[in-house]
């Protein structure tokens, strides 16, 4: 996920140098072309090779997104790992571990769409890697769902629910004693 | 490792959240503790030298004191055992006081500046009878002085100085009703009665004790009451008609008499003469109706009526001022003020003093008074009187005006109850709150030093003397952690208090009329006190009241008598003298409109009566008609029996009001194996939060919680008496645990070879009882859980998770359902002289026990030690859960006696009343002293601590706000700058 991140675009850049710059309207670029140059020339002779760098560029892409979608799958080691280290008892640690391990699926789950928008590509299939990171971040929930179950913070037993539960009232009510003396 | 060492930290907070401690610096925070000594029944004064001057009383609670004179505090206090009555109380070569008690079978001395023993003798005896102390003043044998004990049917001569039995004439075999010891030089007469009318006289060597002659004589009639002593050896008597006053002379052991008609001395009174038992050099008062006669007994045997008081009140001993000069003191009543009179003994129409004093009306009459001398710088003779009061109050008199009393009617508390504080009322002064805001602000900057440790020593007392007199604590409104209460107590003379639990203090009180001695009322006795009306929700503009049923003496058929009484003001609202008689009284789970509480009154016929009498309640005991049930204990039968409503009475006199009730079961014990030696219920305001107790794993056992339950502890008839009197194999106790709707035993149990007395708390579905072990020379604690079998298979969650399940449904008696008990018994150190559970308002806290020592302490025990499910070996899940391993005995933490350093001599009642705030019990100890705490067995986890810093938290929140600020001004200002560039 943290990979995914690092290659999500930013908005905040102050200044970038677009190497790959294909666009062809002069009027989207705010420094002119240089005397004697035609663009339009360039374009045409360079079509061929634009062409094999576009699939060059996809099946990068592909091959990232790929990676990015294999990314959980050592994170969820990494927690695994770290669950069998907090051991079984409640306390502040196993507690925030569990926490973690809940919430990073969850968070991952809910921005699918943005951490793959990077190589969203006409020509690409995300499906594929879409689906294998859902299916990760769903086992890494599952981990957690498992670990809180081990932690006995489920209310899978009888006791979770009847400790809440008011004593019944009784029908009767009978008084008395000794006599007063 | 790092987890062992984990689960060593976690076992280690748990041991110590077990105990219960304070700081020094919290004593005297949370708690009270007033100490007194009862109604004084003797009292002498030692004032002879200069220095300290006291008063030494001895009291109907068993209690020798040294009071100052000055202020009436307390120099020195000894509380004897409750058995240990007193009977004598005087002082011995002028530095001891000796005092005769336990039927005359135990004389003390104890040193009279700071109240050490100094001796003790016991002088055993089989025959009972009155028991006189005479400490005749120069009376030697080899140069001991000799206090003179009649105990037991023997006359006993005791050295003074180290308590040695002298000598012992032994009166036995002779059938003689010893009345008085007179001596005359070396010679010893004893005098008394043979029957009522043959009176004997003994002769003795005062030295050795060898008899050296014997008279009797017998008188025309029989005697009624007590022989007086006018002076050395004239003696006055009442015969049996009581209207002749019989005069003895013993002189030189030769008997003479001679009698006079009470109406030859006055002739327009009449009725019943009772002799006033005051000393007097020659003579006597007598008591007819409101009349008190005072009579002259002349050298010749004459008698002469001095006086003719009415409304005379009591009349004091008389005192020596000089040679040959004698003092007596005497009160009536008039016009709404207290007469006191001294008069000097032979010359009557000289007053030594004459004060008129208004005593508050709430004390009642004056029931016994001491006087006692001082001289005057122009070297006149000032007296000073001690009073004791009807409301077992003492105050001391000099000058016509009071300066001290103490309410020693606190010291025989016979119940208590509590009732709310009014609720704040709105409209405070602003200039009070800026005055108030200003102290809170220095209050906490002086804690905010304390917790800094910069405080000085001076400021460190500031803070201390802040914490303890807190006006907070004291207020008389309600608070929102329900901590200030009003505690009602009822005192054995019929006088009902408000104590405020912040700091102690009377806020009033009242002598009930309808508990005061009359010719209705010859013995009156207050029995309990309940909440008759607590109003919170739509009566909230009324204020509650509770409820005082008293009885006019200790049978049961005696009358009784029902008060009701305003919690706030104090005011009797009305008293009832109802013409049935209350054995039982029997609080109904229902209230009217006007949230009064239905009470039922059982009488020794078989009728129960309602209360309060509307047509209101009736409607709702006719609705509830076929749900109540009581149940009645016969101790001295071995019988429990269960009843239930029937009908209307069928009397003469219809009273709808009155109900007939049916026998529906009976239990009965084998009275030759078994006898009822202690029962007990759960307290009817007890509240349960659940059902269910978790187990480790977590399964779930259902607690068999119900307010029918009985606990009952049967002792071997034989083993009934005082520890050490049986062999284990006679000794056993069986307990019971009963339905009292159904009659069901839910629970037997036999403890082999152990004994009473028992003392039992029933909280939840749990009972602990404390017993003697025979076998194992030791207290042993048992405690008893019920749980629920027939509840045991709810066990699907879904059940739960849907709502299907019918737990919270209401529940019958008659459904039988099947339960099983878990038990476990546990060695216990102490003695206990009673046993009482922590409450809290929603029972979710866990829960201590409150443990009354025989060192009259109070101990805190944590529940988990008397848990059924403890092991030796417990494991780790069970560890966690907070299950202690199993030991044989229940440990005493020193740091958990609530009394702390402190003892409430006597004890005899512990009683606990929730506060608003869940984690937080009151708890209110009562004996000859009283004693208030607030504890929390879980800690105070729904609060700040007292000594919370509010100044260094704002403090904190100020710093962070003005960092926020400065860091956003900065980096703005880097911003522009950063723009600018």
């Amino acid at each position: 996920m943290d990979k995914g991140k690092g290659v999500m675009p930013s908005n905040t850049r102050r200044w970038a140098v677009d190497f790959s710059d294909n666009s062809t309207s002069p009027s989207s670029r705010d420094v002119p072309d240089p005397p004697g140059f035609s663009r339009a020339s360039i374009d045409q002779d360079d079509s061929t090779l634009s062409r094999q760098k576009r699939d060059a560029e996809s099946n990068w892409k592909a091959q990232k997104a790929w990676e990015v979608a294999q990314a959980p799958f050592k994170n969820l080691l990494m927690m695994g790992f770290m669950m069998w280290m907090a051991g079984s008892t409640v306390h502040l640690f196993s507690i925030g571990i569990t926490f973690s391990a809940l919430w990073q699926p969850i968070s991952a789950l809910q921005s699918v769409g943005k951490i793959f928008e990077p190589y969203k590509d006409s020509r690409v299939e995300l499906l594929g890697p879409k689906l294998l990171f859902i299916a990760l971040n769903l086992g890494g929930l599952a981990l957690g769902v498992w670990k809180l179950n081990a932690l006995g913070l489920l209310p899978t037993h009888t006791s979770d629910w009847v400790s809440s539960l008011p004593p019944a009232q009784e029908v009767e009510y009978s008084g008395g004693g000794l006599n007063l003396s | 490792m790092a987890i062992r060492v984990f689960h060593f930290i976690l076992l280690f907070l748990s041991f110590t959240n077990l105990t219960y401690s304070l700081y020094e610096d919290q004593v005297g925070l949370m708690d009270w503790h007033q100490k007194y000594i009862g109604k004084v029944k003797h009292a002498v004064f030692h004032t002879q030298k200069t220095g300290r001057k006291r008063v030494l009383v001895s009291t109907e609670e068993n209690v020798v004191a040294s009071l100052d004179l000055r202020h009436g505090e307390i120099f020195w206090r000894h509380v004897l055992g409750t058995n240990d009555v007193i009977d004598g109380l005087d002082i011995a070569l002028g530095k001891y006081v000796i005092t005769l008690s336990s039927d005359g079978s135990i004389l003390r001395a104890w040193n009279l500046p700071d109240g050490q023993m100094v001796w003790e003798s016991s002088l055993p005896g089989s025959k009972a009878s009155k028991s006189i102390l005479n400490i005749p003043k120069n009376l030697k044998a080899d140069k001991d002085d000799l206090i003179l004990v009649y105990s037991k049917g023997s006359l006993n001569a005791v050295s003074g100085v180290d308590g040695e039995v002298l000598w012992k004439k032994d009166f036995a075999d002779e059938s003689i009703e010893v009345s008085h010891i007179i001596q005359s030089s070396d010679v010893i007469y004893v005098a008394g009665f043979v029957g009522s009318s043959k009176i004997h006289v003994y002769g003795l060597n005062a030295k050795s004790g060898e008899l050296l002659d014997k008279n009797h004589a017998a008188l025309p009639s029989g005697t009624f009451g007590e022989l007086l002593s006018v002076s050395g050896d004239t003696f006055v008597v009442l015969d049996e008609m009581r209207s002749k006053i019989v005069i003895i002379h013993l002189k030189n052991g030769e008997i003479s008499y001679n009698q006079k008609h009470i109406s030859d001395l006055t002739e327009d009174i009449a009725g019943q003469a009772v002799i006033l038992p005051s000393r007097l050099p020659g003579m006597f008062a007598l008591n007819i109706n409101s009349y008190v006669l005072l009579i002259k007994v002349t050298n010749q045997g004459e008698l002469v009526l001095v006086d003719k008081v009415n409304n005379g009140a009591a009349v004091s001993d008389s005192l020596s001022i000089s040679e040959d000069e004698h003092a007596f003191a005497f009160v009536h009543y008039g016009d709404n003020k207290i007469h006191l009179s001294v008069k000097n003994v032979n010359d009557w129409n000289h007053d030594l003093l004459k004060e008129s004093i208004v005593i508050e009306h709430q004390r009642g009459k004056i029931d016994k008074i001491f006087v006692n001398n001082y001289v005057r710088t122009d070297r006149s003779h000032g007296f000073r009187a001690l009073m004791v009061m009807e409301d077992h109050s003492l105050l001391l008199v000099q000058q016509g005006e009071i300066v001290w009393s103490r309410e020693d009617g606190l010291a025989s508390v016979v119940d208590v109850t509590t009732s709310e504080l009014p609720v704040q009322k709105e409209g405070v002064s602003v200039a009070k709150v800026e005055q108030n805001l200003f102290e809170w602000l220095k209050g906490h900057m002086l804690k905010l030093k304390g917790t800094l440790m910069i405080a000085s020593p001076d400021d460190l007392a500031a803070i201390q003397a802040l914490r303890l007199r807190s006006s907070e604590k004291s207020k008389m409104t309600r608070d929102h952690n329900g901590f200030r209460k009003l505690l009602i107590v009822l005192t054995r003379a019929g006088k009902v208090f408000a104590l405020h639990t912040g700091d102690g203090r009377v806020v009033w009180s009242i002598l009930l009329p309808s508990l005061r001695k009359s010719e209705a009322c010859e013995n009156p006795v207050g029995l309990h006190i309940y909440q008759w009306q607590v109003p919170h929700h739509h009566a909230l503009d009324e204020n509650p009241s509770v409820l005082v049923v008293g009885r006019c003496g200790p049978s049961l058929s005696a009358p009784t008598v029902l008060s009701f009484i305003d919690a706030y003001t104090g005011m009797e609202l009305k008293s009832l003298s109802p013409a049935h008689t209350a054995a039982q009284v029997i609080p109904l789970p229902h209230t009217d409109s006007t949230e009064q509480r239905l009470h039922l009154i059982i009488d020794d016929n078989q009728h129960a009566y309602l209360y309060p009498r509307t047509p209101e309640a009736i409607d709702i005991l006719k609705h509830e008609f076929s749900n109540v049930y009581w149940y009645s204990v016969d101790a001295d039968n071995g019988v429990i029996r269960g009843h239930a409503l029937k009908s209307n009475c069928v009397q003469e006199a219809v009273d709808e009001y009155c109900f007939d009730f049916r026998d529906l079961w009976s239990v009965v014990f084998p009275s030759e194996s078994e006898k009822i030696i202690a029962t007990m219920t759960r307290k009817p305001n007890e509240v349960v939060h659940t059902q269910a107790k978790v187990m480790t794993d977590y399964d779930v056992m259902y607690k068999y919680i119900s307010k029918n339950l009985l606990f009952v502890a049967n002792a071997a008839p034989k083993a009934a008496g005082e520890i050490g009197t049986v062999i284990p194999e006679e000794a056993w106790l069986v307990i019971y645990i009963l339905d009292t709707v159904t009659g069901r035993i839910l629970h037997r149990m036999t403890h082999n070879g152990c004994q009473g007395p028992v003392h039992a708390v029933f909280s939840e579905n749990w009972v602990v009882y404390h017993y003697f072990n025979l076998r194992a020379h030791r207290y042993e604690m048992s405690v008893v859980e019920i749980y629920d079998q027939s509840r045991a298979d709810n066990k699907d969650v879904w059940r739960f998770v849907l709502g299907k399940h019918n737990l919270t449904s209401p529940i019958s008696s008659y459904s039988r359902p099947e339960v099983i008990a878990k038990s476990q018994s546990y060695f216990f150190t102490h003695s206990v002289k009673a046993i009482e559970v922590t409450s809290t308002a929603k029972g979710i806290t866990s829960k201590q026990l409150l443990i009354g020592t025989i060192g009259d302490q109070v101990l805190a025990l944590d529940k988990r030690f008397l848990d059924p499910r403890r092991t030796v070996n417990p494991s780790q899940a069970e560890k966690e859960d907070g299950i202690i391993p199993l030991t044989d005995s229940l440990p005493i933490i020193p740091q958990s006696y609530i009394t702390h350093a402190l003892k409430v001599e006597g004890l005899r009642g512990i009683v606990t009343v929730p506060a608003k705030l869940e984690s937080t019990s009151l708890v209110f100890v009562y004996g000859v002293d009283l004693f208030f705490t607030q504890i929390a067995p879980s800690r105070t986890y729904d609060s700040l601590t007292e000594d919370f810093s509010y100044a260094l938290l704002l403090l904190t929140i100020v710093a962070l706000v003005a960092a926020i600020f400065v860091t956003w001004v900065l980096s703005e200002r880097k911003d522009l700058q950063d723009k600018w560039r």
